[in-house]
C-alpha cells in the first residue's frame, strides 16, 4: 500500500486487475456462503453478511476513492431505524422497507456528502465524524427511535407476499442474495469508466481536474453510492435482528468497520468480506471470554497495523501475486 | 380378571409415562450480563458466580439432574444480546437466561425468549416495562424495578420533610422513567418538583448541573441516573458542599459497589432504596460471605447478584416439583408463580401474574466513616417497605396477563 | 440581578466560570494531542487511555506507596511519559512516513488494550481519590461557591499550557523540534538526533495527558473508561484549533469549555454534541481550523 502523506490519502495496491482471479474467487466465495448454514449458525452468518456488505461499501469509499470516513455508522444506523420503523409502524412489507430505508440513507449521504466533500484528508474525516455525532444525537432524542431501548420486535413478514422470512434458512438465502447484489454492484462500479475516474481522482486529483473532470461531483456520487449500499446493509440487519438500536449509530461502530476493512485488506474487493466475518466471529465466539474481548480486539488492531498492513486478503493476494 | 388386566395396563402406562417424563433431567442456564463495561461490577462475573452457587446449593445434582451454567458478555448492545440468546437457544440448548442488566438489552432478549418459549429470570434491568407493557408468560422480573426504587426513595424522603425536589436526569429512556416514577411518588406524598435538568449519558462533569440544582433551593436533589454518572455526581456534590449547605442528595439507583467505589467520605448520608444488603440477617450474611470468598475482588454481592441466586434457586425448585425439564418455558414459569418464594436472601414473597416477584424493599442510608467497622460495612437500614407496598399494584398494571 | 434569557446574571457567571474550568481540562488534554500531532504527525488515539493511566498512577502512589497528590503531579507524568517513549520506540517508529491512518489505528488498538486490561483488574466502578487537604474547601465568590480545587485547576492548567506554548514556539529546543518535523533529513544533517527527539516529544505529549489525569482524579471517579468519554471531544478541540497549532488548541479548549457551559444552561441534553456542531461549522468556514496553517 503506498501512501501520500501530503494529502493524507491511502491508495490501494496498484496491481494489474486479473478478471480471471476475481471470477474464481467470487465463485468460491458464493459457493462457500451457499453451504455455510450447514456448518455454522445461520443467525450469526446473516449478521456477518450484513457487516460484510457494510465493510465492502465502506471500502468502496476508502480503498477506491481514497476518502476515509469516520462517520459511516450514521448510514448503517439510520437505515436500520428507518426500516424498523417502516416495517413495524407503517406495516410495509420487508422488501419495500429495506429499499425505502436504503434510499433514505442515500439521501442522508447526499446531504452529509455535500458538506464533507468540500474538504480533504483528515478534515474530511473529521467532518464526517462531526456529522455522524449530530445524527447520533438526533437518533437519541427523536421519539420514534425510543432512545436506548431501540425499536423492538420488528416484524419479518413475507417477502414479495409469499416468501416467509420468519424461517431462518429462507431468511438466510434472502440476505445472501441481498449481499451478493450489493457486492456485484460495488464490483460493477469499480470496474466501470466511472470507477476508473474515481481511481484517477484518488491517485492524482489535480491531474484529473486538469483533464476536465468535475472531481467534486464524482466524489459526491461515490459517497452517495457508498451511503446507499451501507443503508441496504443496515436496513437488512434490523429486519434480521428484529431490532434497531443506538449501537449502530455510535461512533465506535464507525471504528469497527475501519477495523474490519483493515483486517481484511484495504482496497481489495474480498478483503472487507473476510474482515467482517473475522470480526463478527470474534465477537460472537469470544463473548464467553467476557472481559478479554476488548483486549483481544486491541491486540488484533495493533498486530494488523504493525505486521499485516495489507490485511488477510491483501497478504494472500501479494503472496500469490493475484489481484483479489 | 378384567380389573387385573386393567390395573396391569394402567401400571404399564404409568410406568411408561413416568419413564418418558423422567427422561429429560438436563438443564442449561445462561448468565447473560455486561462483563466488561458499566454494569460489570453490578452483575457481570458476580452474576455467573451467583448462578453457579445456586446450582450447588439446590442439591439437584444429587437427585440425578445435570445442570450446566454458561455465561456471555452482551457488551450493552441489544443486537449482541439477542444474537447470543438466539445462539444459546437454537444451538446450545440453553433453557433459561438470567441477569441481563441494561434495559434496552433486556427488552430485546425478552422478545427472543417469548418467541422460543424459554425462561427469562431478569435480575439486573430496571425497566418496569418487563412486567408491564412488555410482560410475557415466560418472564419473571426478580429483584427491583424503577417503580420500586422511585416509590421507596421518593415517598420516604418526601414524607420525612424533603418536599421539594430537583432532578438531575440522564438523558435516556431509563433516566426519564426513573424521574417520571419518582415524580409520581413525590406528588402523591404532597411534594413538589421544582425543576429538572437532563444531562447527556456519561458526562464526566456535573458541576454545572449541580449549580443549577443548588440555585433551585430544592430540599432534595434526585439523581435519576446510574453507574459512573451517579458516582461522579455524588463526588462532585460533596466537592461543592451541597450536603453541607442543607440539601439532601437522593441517588435513585445505587449499588453497594458504587458506594465502595466512592468511599464513605464522599457517599456518607446518601439515601436510596434497595432490596438486599449482605449484612441484614444470618441468611444474607451466610450467602454473602461465601460469595465474597469466591470472588477474585472479594466484593460482597449486590442486590442484582443476590437476585440471580435467589431466582435460580426458585427455578430449580420448580423444575424439581415438575419432575423433569418439560422444555416449555411458560409451563415452568407458571409453576414458579404457583409456588411461594421463601429463601434466606429475600425473605417471603410471591410471584404475581405479571411476572413481578414481590418482596420487601428497604430504605438505606450510607454510614459516616466513623460508624463503619470495615470494608463493605456501609448501610444503615432506615425503613422497611412491606412487600405489598413496594411494587406497582396490579390494579395499575397494563400487562395483558393480568385478569382484571 | 438582571434576568438574562430566563437566567439571572449571577447564575450565568457561575456557569461561565465552571465552563472555563472545564475548558482548562480540555486545553490541557488537547495540548498533549496537539504537540504529538503538530510535531510528529501522529493522531494519538491512546491519549484518553494514558490520561486514565495517569489518574490510576496517582491512586497507586497514594494507596500503595503513600505519596500524596503533590508527588503524584510530578511522578505520574514521568512514569506515563516513560511508558509513552517505550510505545513510540517499539511501535510507532515503524510507522514513520506512513499515512496518518496507521498511527491512529495503532494507538486506537493500544487504547483498547490498556483500557481492557485495567477493566479486568479494577472493574468498572472506579476507585476513590480525595482532594488534597491543602486544596479542599471553597470560597464564596458571591455569585457562587467555588471549590478551591477547581480554582487551582484553572490556574495550574493555564500555567502549564502557556509554558508549553512558550517552549515550543519561542525557544531553540522548540525551533529544532518544529524543524525536525518539517524536514528531518536536513535537521539530521545538523547533527541533531531526530528519532530521539521524536521519542522524547511523544513522551512529553503523553506526560501532559497523565498530568491532566492526576488533576482529574480528585474530581472525577478514577475509572478505566474515564478517558474513553473524552477522547473524541479532545480530537474535536485539536481539529478546531488547527491541527498543527499549540496556541490553537489551548484557546479552543477554553472556548469549548465556555460554549459547553452555556449549552448546559440552555439546552443541556446537547452539551456533548455542541462541540461537533462547532467543529463542522469551523471546518466548513475555515478549513485548517481557527489557527491552523494549511499544508
Amino acid at each position: 500500500m503506498s501512501v501520500d502523506t501530503a494529502s493524507g490519502t491511502i491508495t490501494a495496491p496498484v496491481e494489474v486487475a486479473h478478471p480471471r482471479d476475481e471470477q474464481v474467487a467470487f465463485l468460491l466465495m458464493t459457493l462457500a456462503l451457499i453451504v455455510a448454514p450447514l456448518f455454522a449458525y445461520p443467525f450469526f452468518l446473516m449478521q456477518a453478511l450484513c457487516f460484510a456488505l457494510f465493510a465492502c461499501a465502506f471500502n468502496l469509499l476508502v480503498g477506491y476513492v481514497g476518502l476515509l470516513s469516520f462517520g459511516h455508522a450514521m448510514f448503517l444506523g439510520s437505515a436500520g431505524y428507518f426500516s424498523a420503523h417502516i416495517a413495524k409502524v407503517w406495516g410495509w412489507p420487508p422488501e419495500l422497507a429495506i429499499i425505502a430505508a436504503a434510499l433514505g440513507a442515500g439521501v442522508i449521504g447526499l446531504i452529509t456528502g455535500a458538506l464533507a466533500i468540500r474538504r480533504q484528508g483528515i478534515y474530511f474525516s473529521m467532518i464526517t465524524l462531526a456529522l455522524s455525532q449530530m445524527i447520533y444525537f438526533f437518533c437519541l432524542q427523536a421519539p420514534f427511535t425510543h432512545g436506548e431501548d431501540g425499536i423492538q420486535a420488528v416484524p419479518q413478514g413475507k417477502l414479495l407476499g409469499f416468501i416467509n422470512l420468519s424461517d431462518q434458512m429462507t431468511l438466510y438465502y434472502v440476505v445472501l442474495a441481498i449481499f451478493l447484489f450489493g457486492f456485484l454492484a460495488i464490483h460493477r462500479i469499480i470496474n466501470s469508466p466511472f470507477g476508473e475516474i474515481l481511481k484517477a481522482i484518488r491517485e492524482n486529483e489535480p491531474r484529473a481536474i486538469s483533464l476536465g473532470y468535475k472531481t467534486d461531483r464524482y466524489k459526491l456520487a461515490a459517497f452517495v453510492l457508498s451511503a446507499t449500499l451501507v443503508g441496504l446493509a443496515g436496513a437488512t440487519k434490523s429486519i434480521v435482528a428484529q431490532n434497531a438500536s443506538l449501537t449502530d449509530v455510535h461512533w465506535t461502530m464507525s471504528g469497527e468497520v475501519v477495523l474490519m476493512t483493515l483486517v481484511g485488506g484495504l482496497g481489495t474487493i474480498f478483503g472487507p468480506v473476510v474482515g467482517a466475518f473475522v470480526i463478527v466471529a470474534m465477537q460472537n465466539y469470544l463473548a464467553g471470554f467476557g472481559q478479554w474481548v476488548t483486549v483481544i480486539q486491541g491486540v488484533i488492531f495493533v498486530a494488523c497495523v504493525l505486521a499485516f498492513r495489507r490485511g488477510i486478503v491483501g497478504e494472500i493476494a501479494h503472496m500469490f501475486k493475484r489481484s483479489l | 380378571m378384567r380389573s387385573s388386566v386393567a390395573i396391569t395396563a394402567l401400571a404399564a402406562a404409568l410406568a411408561w409415562a413416568g419413564s418418558a417424563a423422567a427422561q429429560n433431567k438436563n438443564v442449561k442456564i445462561g448468565a447473560l450480563s455486561d462483563q466488561s463495561s458499566l454494569y460489570a461490577d453490578i452483575g457481570g462475573p458476580g452474576s455467573t458466580l451467583a448462578a453457579q452457587m445456586a446450582v450447588e446449593d439446590s442439591g439437584m445434582t444429587g437427585k440425578g439432574w445435570k445442570i450446566d451454567v454458561v455465561s456471555a458478555d452482551h457488551q450493552n448492545k441489544p443486537d449482541v444480546g439477542t444474537s447470543i440468546a438466539r445462539q444459546w437457544f437454537d444451538v446450545d440448548k440453553v433453557d433459561v437466561i438470567v441477569d441481563v442488566p441494561n434495559s434496552g438489552v433486556a427488552l430485546a432478549v425478552n422478545n427472543v425468549i417469548k418467541e422460543k418459549n424459554k425462561v427469562f429470570l431478569n435480575s439486573g434491568a430496571g425497566t418496569s416495562d418487563l412486567t408491564n407493557k412488555a410482560c410475557t408468560p415466560n418472564t419473571i422480573h426478580w429483584t427491583y424495578d424503577t417503580y420500586a426504587l422511585a416509590n421507596g426513595t421518593g415517598t420516604a424522603l418526601t414524607k420525612s420533610g424533603g418536599d421539594t425536589w430537583f432532578f438531575l436526569t440522564a438523558d435516556y429512556a431509563f433516566g426519564a422513567a426513573l424521574e417520571r416514577d419518582t415524580t409520581n411518588a413525590v406528588t402523591k406524598a404532597n411534594g413538589k418538583v421544582l425543576g429538572t435538568v437532563r444531562h447527556p449519558l456519561n458526562s464526566p462533569d456535573f458541576s454545572s448541573f449541580l449549580l443549577q440544582a443548588q440555585n433551585s433551593k430544592a430540599k432534595v436533589i434526585g439523581l435519576a441516573n446510574a453507574g459512573g454518572d451517579t458516582t461522579n455526581a455524588v463526588k462532585q456534590a460533596a466537592e461543592f458542599g451541597i450536603t453541607q449547605s442543607g440539601q439532601t442528595l437522593a441517588a435513585l439507583l445505587l449499588f453497594i459497589t458504587d458506594v465502595h467505589a466512592l468511599g464513605l467520605n464522599a457517599s456518607q448520608g446518601l439515601t436510596f432504596t434497595e432490596t438486599f444488603y449482605w449484612d441484614m440477617n444470618d441468611g444474607t450474611r451466610a450467602f454473602s460471605k461465601k460469595f465474597a470468598s469466591k470472588m477474585t475482588s472479594g466484593a460482597m454481592p449486590t442486590m442484582v447478584q443476590a437476585g440471580v441466586y435467589s431466582a435460580e434457586l426458585h427455578y430449580l425448585k420448580a423444575l424439581d416439583a415438575l419432575g423433569s425439564n418439560p422444555d416449555d418455558g411458560a409451563k415452568v414459569v407458571a409453576k414458579m408463580k404457583e409456588m411461594p418464594v421463601d429463601d434466606s436472601i429475600f425473605g417471603k414473597g410471591n410471584i404475581r401474574q405479571d411476572g413481578r416477584n414481590i418482596h420487601p424493599a428497604y430504605l438505606f442510608q450510607v454510614k459516616k466513616p466513623g460508624e463503619s467497622k470495615g470494608p463493605w460495612d456501609y448501610y444503615i437500614t432506615k425503613a422497611t417497605i412491606p412487600a405489598d407496598q413496594a411494587f406497582r399494584p396490579l390494579s395499575e398494571s397494563e400487562c395483558p396477563l393480568v385478569k382484571k | 440581578m438582571i434576568p438574562l434569557l430566563g437566567i439571572s446574571t449571577q447564575a450565568l457567571f457561575g456557569q461561565l466560570l465552571l465552563g472555563l474550568i472545564n475548558g482548562a481540562f480540555y486545553a490541557l488534554l488537547s495540548l498533549g494531542l496537539a504537540v504529538i500531532f503538530g510535531m510528529l504527525n501522529i493522531i494519538n488515539f491512546a491519549h484518553g487511555a494514558l490520561y486514565m493511566v495517569g489518574a490510576f498512577c496517582a491512586y497507586f502512589l497514594l494507596n500503595l506507596i503513600g505519596l500524596n497528590y503533590w508527588f503524584a503531579l510530578i511522578i505520574s507524568p514521568l512514569v506515563v511519559g516513560f511508558l509513552g517513549m517505550v510505545i513510540e520506540r517499539t511501535m510507532l517508529q515503524r510507522l514513520a512516513g506512513l499515512d496518518h491512518l496507521y498511527g491512529l489505528l495503532l494507538t486506537f488498538g493500544l487504547a483498547l488494550i490498556i483500557q481492557g486490561v485495567f477493566q479486568n483488574y479494577f472493574g468498572s466502578s472506579g476507585l476513590p481519590y480525595a482532594i488534597p487537604r491543602e486544596l479542599s474547601g471553597g470560597t464564596n465568590l458571591g455569585f457562587m461557591f467555588l471549590p478551591n480545587y477547581r480554582g487551582w485547576v484553572i490556574i495550574f492548567s493555564l500555567i502549564v499550557c502557556l509554558a508549553t506554548w512558550f517552549v515550543i514556539e519561542k525557544t531553540r529546543l522548540g525551533a529544532n523540534l518544529r524543524a525536525a518535523t518539517e524536514n528531518p533529513t536536513l535537521v539530521r544533517a545538523f547533527g541533531i538526533n531526530v528519532p530521539r527527539m521524536v521519542t522524547l516529544t511523544y513522551g512529553f505529549g503523553v506526560a501532559l495527558a497523565a498530568l491532566a489525569g492526576v488533576l482529574a482524579a480528585p474530581i472525577n471517579q478514577v475509572r478505566p473508561l474515564m478517558g474513553a468519554d473524552f477522547i473524541i471531544v479532545v480530537f474535536a478541540v485539536v481539529v478546531i484549533g488547527g491541527m498543527g497549532s499549540i496556541l490553537g488548541s489551548i484557546v479552543t479548549g477554553f472556548l469549548l469549555g465556555l460554549v459547553e457551559g452555556l449549552t448546559k444552561v440552555f439546552y443541556p441534553e446537547a452539551s456533548n454534541t455542541v462541540i461537533f456542531v462547532v467543529m463542522a461549522i469551523v471546518l466548513l468556514v475555515r478549513p485548517a481550523g481557527l489557527f491552523g496553517r494549511t499544508a
